[in-house]
């Protein structure tokens, strides 16, 4: 008998069974004391449940590996208990969020939502009746003319702060970073008291989108300007060594390699107006029915119903209400996902 | 120094590279004639802010030869390629002196066009860089589109640079697969090849092999003896097996903590077997540095 056919495969640094035995003890040991802590003292609720099962989980695994392993392991284990307490505060609130919205949600959603809007239905309607076809259209068209506004002005901002360096750079830099923190409601108020009270006077898309650019261009800098500086310089000193001038150099060589993060930088800015709701309800108005027009009228979005049918307070008009915030949530998610894949795909090269 | 001491000192290694240098010189002196001064350098000096990094080189560069720039890191001799193209001032802070001579013309004097004389001297650096966003085929051409030139037939001009470049056979039937798919040796290749693309007479080369295995190496210095004969190349190398199998001349520059000098410079075969200066000979011994 050879060697080789003894020899299999293992992974010795993984828990033995007796290890995993001892924890899930623990666990169990949590939730027994948990129950019994809240039985016998007047606590009561989830909270008080979760409370105590933290508290006693952590007493429980520090004793464990206090006897078995010695007290620097113990400590050890007790910050990972509170890393994970940490997690699991910080996560739940997000779960919790998509859980209530797709259950509430879920119950208004039918095809007619994609294909009418509500100019012949009023929010207190039979929920199948009427859509949202209007919201979708408007928001479609509010994001495309911020996004056509926002992108080129973005991206220049980050290629004059990495690839020209100017004189202005620091200050610039320092507004960039202070505009992404604009709240929108004040963007709303500064469009409207510099664009539409002295010259539009109405409500329109457009107007809506200037404000929205105001909260997309800082967004777009920002994330455009750290996936140039991941750009190695040697790419830039080749294209200069090639006789190329140095604006030359930027388009052709430094712009088209750094093209999928770009890409991703103007999908996160997408994504961070695509719910804005201060600006629109001040600017663009509501409607009931599709505007393709961005200059002229209000047009509909998909905060502002969520907002309208909400503030009737119907029970149909609520699970419209919440089955809009499902289409808004799923368009927001399905945006970051896609800049995740382009990140990856573009970092896995 | 005397011959005697020299050779009496060091009988293993500085004989053997010499020897190395001397047939490779003897052999070349026959097969091309030196066709006179193509890139001249006087009296450059060169700063980063106030640290004078590099000081009164003067070098002159014969067409048709390689040049080898040799010294312990930090003695100047990247700065020093650096100025040869213009490809200093590209370092915040730098400053320098002297001038550059490319066939009699200063390419620092007032009013030349900086892009033009980029493309008279190309470079190769010390990492293969091609344009990741790019194929083969358009990082061979891309100094055309950068430099707004013409050719009438770029897939000939194609042809010929990656044949110089020896790598035409490796990649002719994958020309429109990307740079970054080829191996490191075949990327550095492919540089030379973008570089080649605009004809340049100089061709700088900023370590071009420290990346690389000893095969890639191999197959650079090959494809550097094929070019030699029609372009002057200068290159920086810490290589001192490759400075006497590739070069003509070589320049043994020095910093004893101060800017960096040119402490020697003569044919390679005389560098590496009876250098004149005691720290050359300890250099190319390998007895520091």
């Amino acid at each position: 008998m050879t060697t080789a056919a003894v020899v299999k495969p293992s992974k010795p640094w993984q828990a033995s069974p007796r290890q995993r035995l001892n924890s899930a003890l623990v666990y169990i040991a949590a939730i027994m004391t948990s129950y019994l802590i809240v039985a016998i003292t007047p606590m009561k609720g989830k909270l008080a449940y979760a409370f105590v099962f933290f508290a006693a989980f952590i007493v429980f695994d520090f004793a464990l590996n206090l006897f078995s392993r010695g007290f620097p392991v113990a400590k050890d284990a007790i910050a990972r208990a509170v890393v994970a307490a940490g997690i699991c505060v910080a996560v739940f609130p997000i779960l919790s969020i998509i859980a209530t919205v797709i259950i509430r949600g879920y119950h208004g959603l039918h095809i007619g939502l994609f294909t009418h809007d509500m100019a012949l239905n009023s929010v207190t309607d039979p929920v199948k009746q009427g859509g949202l076809l209007h919201a979708l259209t408007g928001t479609a068209i509010l994001v495309l003319v911020a996004l056509i506004i926002s992108v080129p002005l973005g991206i220049l901002t980050a290629i004059y702060m990495t690839e020209i360096r100017g004189r202005f750079m620091k200050p610039i830099k320092f507004l960039v970073q202070a505009m992404s923190g604009v709240p929108s409601i004040v963007a709303g108020l500064f469009i409207l008291s510099a664009v539409v009270y002295p010259i539009t006077k109405g409500y329109s898309g457009f107007v809506g989108s200037l404000a929205l650019s105001i909260l997309m261009i800082p967004t777009v800098a920002r994330t455009s300007e750290e996936v140039l500086l991941l750009i190695p310089n040697d790419l830039r000193e080749a294209g200069v060594a090639l006789g190329g001038t140095h604006w030359r150099t930027v388009a052709m060589v430094v712009v088209p390699a750094a093209k999928s993060g770009l890409v991703t930088a103007m999908i996160l800015g997408v994504a961070r107006i695509a719910g804005e709701t201060a600006p629109i309800l001040l600017l663009t108005g509501g409607g009931d029915k599709v505007n393709g027009d961005p200059f002229h009228g209000p047009m509909g979005s998909l905060p502002f119903y969520i907002w309208k049918s909400y503030s009737v307070g119907t029970p149909e008009s609520i699970t419209r209400a919440w089955a809009a915030i499902l289409v808004l949530l799923v368009i927001v998610l399905v945006l970051f996902v896609s800049a995740r894949l382009l990140s990856e795909r573009r970092s896995s090269k | 120094m005397s011959d005697e001491m020299t050779t009496g000192r060091g009988p293993g290694l500085v004989s053997s590279l010499g020897d190395v240098a001397r047939r490779r010189f003897e052999s070349k002196r026959v097969t091309t004639a030196v066709q006179g001064v193509g890139l001249e350098a006087r009296g450059i000096h060169a700063w980063f802010g106030d640290r004078m990094v590099l000081e009164d080189m003067s070098l002159d560069f014969w067409s048709g030869t390689v040049t080898a720039l040799i010294g312990p890191s930090g003695c100047g001799k990247s700065t020093f390629i650096r100025t040869l193209n213009r490809m200093h001032e590209f370092i915040p802070g730098a400053a320098m002196a002297g001038q550059v001579l490319l066939n009699g013309e200063d390419i620092y004097s007032s009013g030349t066009d900086v892009t033009k004389i980029r493309l008279k001297i190309g470079m190769v650096f010390q990492k293969p860089n091609p344009f990741p966003s790019m194929t083969i085929s358009e990082n061979v051409l891309a100094g055309l589109k950068l430099a707004q030139l013409k050719v009438d037939n770029k897939d000939d001009l194609l042809e010929e640079c990656l044949e110089r470049a020896g790598l035409w056979n490796e990649v002719k039937d994958r020309l429109s697969s990307y740079g970054g798919s080829l191996s490191g040796g075949q990327q550095q290749r492919l540089c030379i090849a973008r570089s080649l693309a605009v004809r340049p007479e100089v061709l700088l080369m900023d370590e071009p092999c420290s990346a690389l295995d000893p095969g890639s190496t191999l197959r650079i210095e090959e494809t550097i003896s094929h070019l030699a004969a029609s372009m002057t190349i200068i290159i920086v190398t810490h290589n001192m097996q490759q400075a006497a199998r590739v070069s003509d001349y070589t320049a043994f520059l020095l910093s004893d903590g101060g800017p960096g000098k040119m402490v020697e410079f003569g044919p390679t075969g005389e560098i590496f077997s009876r250098p004149k200066d005691i720290r050359t000979e300890n250099y190319v011994t390998g007895r520091f540095g």
